[in-house]
């Protein structure tokens, strides 16, 4: 197990490495000058823009050597620094980004948990029930085939638009602020239901057919077999064909993560969810180099727990990764 | 019923075989529609030919016009085409990438394959957005092959990963030891031996790639990072939601695009099903 983890800390550390370090370069490597860029919008005499640009400059840490820029991003990110955004300048990145994540767990916790565990569920009914099977199946394709963004317009415009049950916009109320009463958690949850039910719609699918392909291929499996010879009842085979296929399920999870961050994304643009998805978009499209590389820090990161959690759920339901029965492809 | 032929058997099943049927016929119907459209059309995708702005469709503009009076067809037509070209040269260059690294990890395994296996696991955790993020800024004019080339790249770890399990156990076969010990070089072996007996596994990893391909593409194209220079169901799902084709209710300028990559990544799904089927002969339906 030791082997197991080393090996898998080792990894994380080299692809944080290489990430934080492709994250540096965002700013760097841009043709534009982004001082230049905000400064440009504010419409300064001369004079000043050339003192202001200078200051900013400095602001901004843009006036050392490149390997003194690079040193100082790592220890700035140790200390929780990510810069100050260009856009909504003076605020600090790492404040609006503590600002929108909530957001985003809030989403997408429940959104990946609740998918695969129902995704899983029906699947493996699917698997053993024809008729449900007829209606799961076709169902499921249909839904892991669909683009994020276009079941999030669809549910909006439907429930949203048309029927006008769900609110389209924001996280919960442009009426209220934020407190704690009853109205404003259920402005909330009724801001909160369609983004949430677009990216579990689609993930659903996706499960749903996995869990039932695996199911079916456990089931012809030696050992299934072997036991149906012993005259085992149906309910036990089934159990262990169950949880055969829950590892290659887990992995993956493990496999789709990325998919899901990209979903996620355009699901809160669609909708104008306030989380790190919205945010990446606005620093997009005003060109605020340090609010992107602040978000995607945080994807990195997010990515990297959540491969690290499902490693350890791994060795949990896998009794093999535990003695150190290591099996192909772990 | 006679007797099929084992040379025909495959085929015998596979035109038996209803998930293959529907999910090929789908596909080619949409192909057939990318070939055929800009005959139908005279219209350019980008040209303002309906001065009255949004209409729904009619016979005159058959999937109504956009709030600038574009031609949502034509639009529809050229992103059609936009949409297979990705998923072949996206779907075509993931699967090549997989196929080299997975055999090469898989057959050489040692410390070969632990590097490789490294490499993997890091293109896969990587968010591949901000690499994009990057190049988008380089290249301030992009085009469809960008695009296809980028998702390439970043998209095989899963089918490597997948073909080095394969390859793994293909590797200790007696006729790959026979070849082995007959003096046949490594690659040769790769490519007569190990890889013709999951041909089949390839066809499918190419079938998936392609689809996943066409909704990477979709979300790129979604957010602004697609091309520039051209036309695709993603940019027109970004461009009607940008314009609030919702609050105004033309319907006609987002779902079509959408219905269209739905059905297409479906019926390439369902394909891969039937294919399974067809390939392996315990999951046939009897």
């Amino acid at each position: 197990m030791r082997r197991y983890f080393g090996r898998k800390l080792l990894i994380y550390i080299l692809t944080f490495f290489l990430a934080v370090s492709i994250d540096w370069l965002i700013p760097r490597f841009m043709p534009g000058d982004p001082v230049q860029n905000m400064l440009s919008r504010a419409a300064l005499h001369a004079e000043a823009i050339e003192v202001m640009h200078g200051y900013y400059t400095r602001a901004f840490g843009l006036d050392v050597p490149i390997w003194r820029q690079y040193l100082n991003f790592w220890i700035a990110l140790f200390h929780g620094d990510l810069g100050t955004s260009v856009y909504m300048f003076p605020q600090p990145v790492a404040a609006i980004i503590k600002r929108a994540v909530p957001y985003d767990i809030f989403l997408l916790l429940p959104a990946i948990l609740l998918s695969w565990w129902a995704g899983n569920k029906f699947g493996a009914f699917a698997a053993r029930t024809k008729w449900l099977d007829n209606i799961i199946s076709p169902l499921g394709y249909i839904l892991t085939a669909t683009p994020y963004m276009w079941l999030g317009i669809l549910l909006s415009w439907v429930f949203g638009i048309v029927l006008g049950v769900f609110p389209v916009a924001g996280a919960y109320s442009f009426a209220l602020r934020p407190h704690l009463s009853w109205t404003f958690i259920g402005s909330v949850l009724k801001h909160w239901f369609l983004p949430f039910a677009s990216l579990f719609l689609v993930m659903f699918g996706g499960w749903a057919i996995g869990m039932r392909n695996m199911i079916i291929y456990e089931l012809e499996a030696d050992y299934s077999h072997y036991l149906e010879a012993l005259g085992a009842p149906r309910r036990l085979i089934r159990k262990y064909a169950f949880r055969n296929a829950v590892l290659p399920q887990l992995t993956g999870l493990a496999l789709q993560l990325g998919v899901i961050v990209a979903g996620a994304l355009v699901t809160e643009v669609v909708f104008s969810y306030p989380g790190i998805g919205y945010l990446i978009l606005a620093a997009i499209q005003n060109q605020d180099y340090f609010l992107i590389q602040g978000c995607f820090l945080f994807i990195i990161i997010g990515v990297l727990l959540a491969n690290f959690a499902i490693d350890i759920a791994y060795v949990i339901v896998d009794p093999r990764t535990r003695t150190g029965m290591l099996g192909e492809g772990a | 019923m006679t007797k099929p032929k084992k040379k025909n058997e495959m085929l015998y099943f596979a035109l038996r075989n209803n998930k293959l049927r529907v999910g090929l016929t789908v596909v080619l119907l949409f192909l057939v529609l990318t070939f055929v459209g800009p005959i139908l059309t005279h219209y350019k995708p980008y040209d303002y030919v309906n001065p009255n702005g949004a209409q729904p469709p009619s016979s005159e503009y058959w999937f109504g016009t956009t709030m600038f009076g574009q031609d949502v067809f034509a639009q529809f037509i050229h992103g059609l085409k936009a949409t297979f070209l990705v998923g072949v040269i996206g779907g075509g260059l993931g699967t090549v990438i997989g196929i080299l690294i997975g055999f090469t990890a898989g057959y050489r395994g040692g410390i070969v394959d632990e590097m490789l296996n490294m490499l993997t696991n890091i293109v896969l955790v990587i968010p591949t957005l901000a690499i994009l993020l990057i190049i988008a800024a380089y290249l301030t004019v992009r085009g469809i092959l960008v695009e296809s080339i980028f998702i390439g790249c970043t998209a095989w770890p899963w089918a490597a990963r997948a073909i080095r399990a394969q390859t793994f156990s293909l590797r200790s076969r007696d006729f790959v030891d026979l070849a082995r010990l007959s003096g046949m070089k490594a690659r040769k072996i790769i490519f007569t031996e190990i890889a013709p007996n999951m041909m089949s596994y390839l066809v499918m990893t190419f079938i998936l790639q392609f689809g996943g391909a066409i909704l990477i593409a979709a979300t790129l194209d979604f957010i602004g990072l697609g091309p520039t220079n051209a036309v695709s169901l993603g940019l027109m799902m970004n461009n009607a939601v940008l314009w609030g084709a919702l609050l105004l209710g033309i319907w006609w300028w987002f779902v079509p695009p959408g219905v269209a990559i739905m059905a297409i990544v479906g019926a390439l799904y369902v394909t891969n099903v039937g294919l399974d089927e067809v390939f392996n002969p315990k999951l046939r339906e009897m």
